[in-house]
């Protein structure tokens, strides 16, 4: 169990001006499966390479359970990196690449063949072993990557998108996959991905990174519901943002006043809520007529856009819950108190 | 694609002109007088055989020296092209496309050209009628071949290899030794096969930076062969294109058209 924290961070790359990554701090809690989530070139896996040794920060610390780890070369630091094209080594066996590790460390032959037959039986490959990575489908390929990491038994497992190069099935398979073998184990992991889904289904928190910075660190639920500015809920999906004031538990904008929820923030910002939280009907409070003007039908659900007192909103229903809504009449939209949110 | 009888055709065609050339050679070698118009000589022989094989000749001793030296100039070149290569491959930096063409020059220009003006430094350095002078000279020409080569397989490999060697725990000469050595021996082997061959058959460069002291295999040939000794020229040909074809029968599965390294060399 090691708990990795980096701290101000930094990396420019040579040639360049903008930093890659910019003063980052972070801690990955000991055991726990942490996404870095972001759109690509982001400084995501740039960050990923630095903890693994093979790529030197410009600035900054990176430290395994209060110890900078900034000196030891690759090969030393106890963190297996697990790259999302695999590079399963084309001259050795399936069995030989996942050994590799070991005969690395000098480990006897009779043990390098019972750990391996271990892991083909883990990553559910039992009879490949003799094959040629060639010979192997992308899917089997990435499990073969991770059985070759989980091998050498890391202190910290990182990962870069291992999932971007599998199909939507194999994804799903693979995903579960790596969250057991991860409980199971109890592997700092570090998880590099641009899909929000699979950061927020895959991992105990997420941290999101735009251009280099860190926007966000939390448990997944606070990105939709309590996101800390308005490019983190656009990330997210946040679709509807207004500009008004907030005092006394109270926002005051073209909607009108709306309650919030207690601790909610004071002062001028802009009003959020998910598009999902918009409820059809009236209620007791928060509650304004709309008029509909557009709506997408997306299979699942339906999203709707609705004016009120000249501000555009979004909203994603079930279908069935708008049934017979023409697009063009009015309804009535209530905004539960508790989706609300206030941006600085 | 291609029929199986054109195929046969064309087999056919390449051998016979590979060979055929040589079949002559090696009859003189065996002739003890064979003059126009006999097909085949008056009388057989192994007399040239036996001269060329004996310590008075010097052809063994030169056969030694020539093997030196081509050895020793492959070894530069792959010592010099693996890296070089790897950075023509692999990397984008400024002056590139110069350094490019500076390596690529000794092919395109005469090489007794460049050997005259390399010759009057060599002298002002001491490199001359030594065996080191004539061996620096024929990296000349070699090292194009070597380094093209090289840069063909690099650009095709992915360094990846190597980060994830070190990640999972192997240190700089492990990854070298296990990962980096087995992706790029096919353009090891051509590259040096034709450092090798490039080397073996120099006569000029030889000639000139030698001065008539370094005698290898080609100068030693031409010496008999001017001198009308068709019996003797036969022998020492024979010996001459061993290694070529030795080296040959070797590596024939690297030189396929399905190597990169090959590919590397289309490049020239």
């Amino acid at each position: 169990m090691t708990l990795v924290s980096i701290k101000s961070l930094s990396k420019t790359y040579q040639g360049t001006n903008n930093p890659s990554i910019d003063r980052l701090t972070l801690d990955f809690p000991s055991g726990e499966l942490t996404a870095i989530l972001g759109p690509s070139g982001c400084g995501k896996t740039t960050t990923m390479k630095i903890v693994a040794g093979i790529l030197a920060p410009s600035s900054g610390d990176v430290s395994f359970d209060g110890r900078s780890v900034l000196n030891d070369k690759p090969e030393n630091r106890g963190a297996v990196m697990v790259f999302h094209s695999t590079l399963l080594f084309p001259n050795m066996s399936v069995a030989e690449n996942i050994g590799f590790g070991l005969r690395m460390r000098k480990v006897q032959r009779p043990e390098i063949d019972t750990r391996v037959a271990t892991m083909l039986a883990l990553v559910q490959l039992p009879d490949l072993g003799a094959r040629r990575p060639s010979e192997l489908s992308g899917g089997q390929q990435q499990r073969v990557s991770l059985a070759r990491a989980l091998i050498v038994r890391p202190k910290v497992l990182l990962l870069d998108e291992p999932l971007s190069n599998l199909d939507a099935n194999l994804r799903l398979e693979m995903r579960d996959l790596i969250r057991s073998l991860q409980r199971d184990l109890g592997i700092t992991t570090i998880f590099v991905t641009h899909d929000q889904e699979e950061a927020v289904v895959l991992a105990d928190r997420v941290a999101l990174m735009l251009d280099g910075t860190l926007r966000q660190y939390s448990r997944a639920e606070a990105f939709y519901n309590r996101p800390a500015d308005e490019a983190v809920a656009r990330f997210f999906g946040g679709r509807n943002f207004v500009p008004g004031k907030s005092q006394g538990g109270v926002f005051l904008s073209a909607l009108g006043p709306l309650h919030l929820a207690e601790g909610a923030r004071t002062g001028a910002g802009k009003l959020t809520f998910r598009p999902e939280s918009v409820r059809i009907g009236a209620s007791g409070e928060n509650t304004m007529s709309a008029r509909l003007i557009e709506r997408v039908y997306l299979g699942t659900q339906t999203r709707l856009r609705l004016l009120v007192k000249g501000v555009i909103l979004e909203a994603v229903l079930s279908p069935d819950q708008v049934e017979g809504v023409e697009v063009g009449s009015e309804v009535m939209i209530t905004l539960p108190r508790q989706t609300l949110w206030v941006l600085e | 694609m291609l029929g199986p009888a054109f195929r046969f055709l064309t087999g056919a065609l390449l051998i016979v002109w590979l060979v055929l050339p040589i079949v002559p050679l090696a009859i003189w070698s065996f002739a003890h007088g064979w003059s126009f118009p006999d097909l085949l000589p008056q009388e057989w022989s192994l007399r040239a055989w036996n001269y060329a094989l004996s310590g008075r000749s010097g052809v063994l001793a030169s056969l030694g020296l020539t093997i030196g030296i081509s050895l020793g100039v492959t070894l530069i070149s792959v010592l010099i092209g693996v890296p070089a290569g790897r950075a023509l491959g692999m990397h984008q930096f400024r002056g590139k496309q110069v350094v490019e063409l500076m390596i690529l020059a000794p092919t395109i220009v005469p090489g007794i050209a460049v050997a005259l003006g390399i010759h009057s430094v060599f002298i002002w350095l001491g490199l001359t009628n030594t065996v080191a002078g004539v061996m620096l000279v024929h990296l000349v020409p070699t090292l194009p071949y070597m380094v093209l080569v090289m840069a063909g397989i690099f650009a095709g490999y992915d360094a990846g290899l190597e980060e994830q060697a070190r990640s999972l725990g192997a240190g700089p000469s492990q990854t070298f030794w296990h990962v980096t050595l087995p992706a790029i021996l096919p353009g090891i082997i051509v590259g040096g096969l034709f450092a090798f061959l490039v080397s073996w058959s120099q006569y000029i460069l030889t000639l000139l930076v030698g001065g008539g002291r370094v005698v290898t295999l080609p100068l030693l040939l031409f010496n008999f062969a001017t001198s009308g000794r068709n019996d003797l020229t036969g022998a020492i040909g024979m010996i001459y294109i061993l290694p070529g074809i030795l080296i040959l029968l070797f590596t024939a599965k690297y030189l396929s058209g399905r190597n990169g390294a090959v590919a590397g060399i289309a490049r020239l």
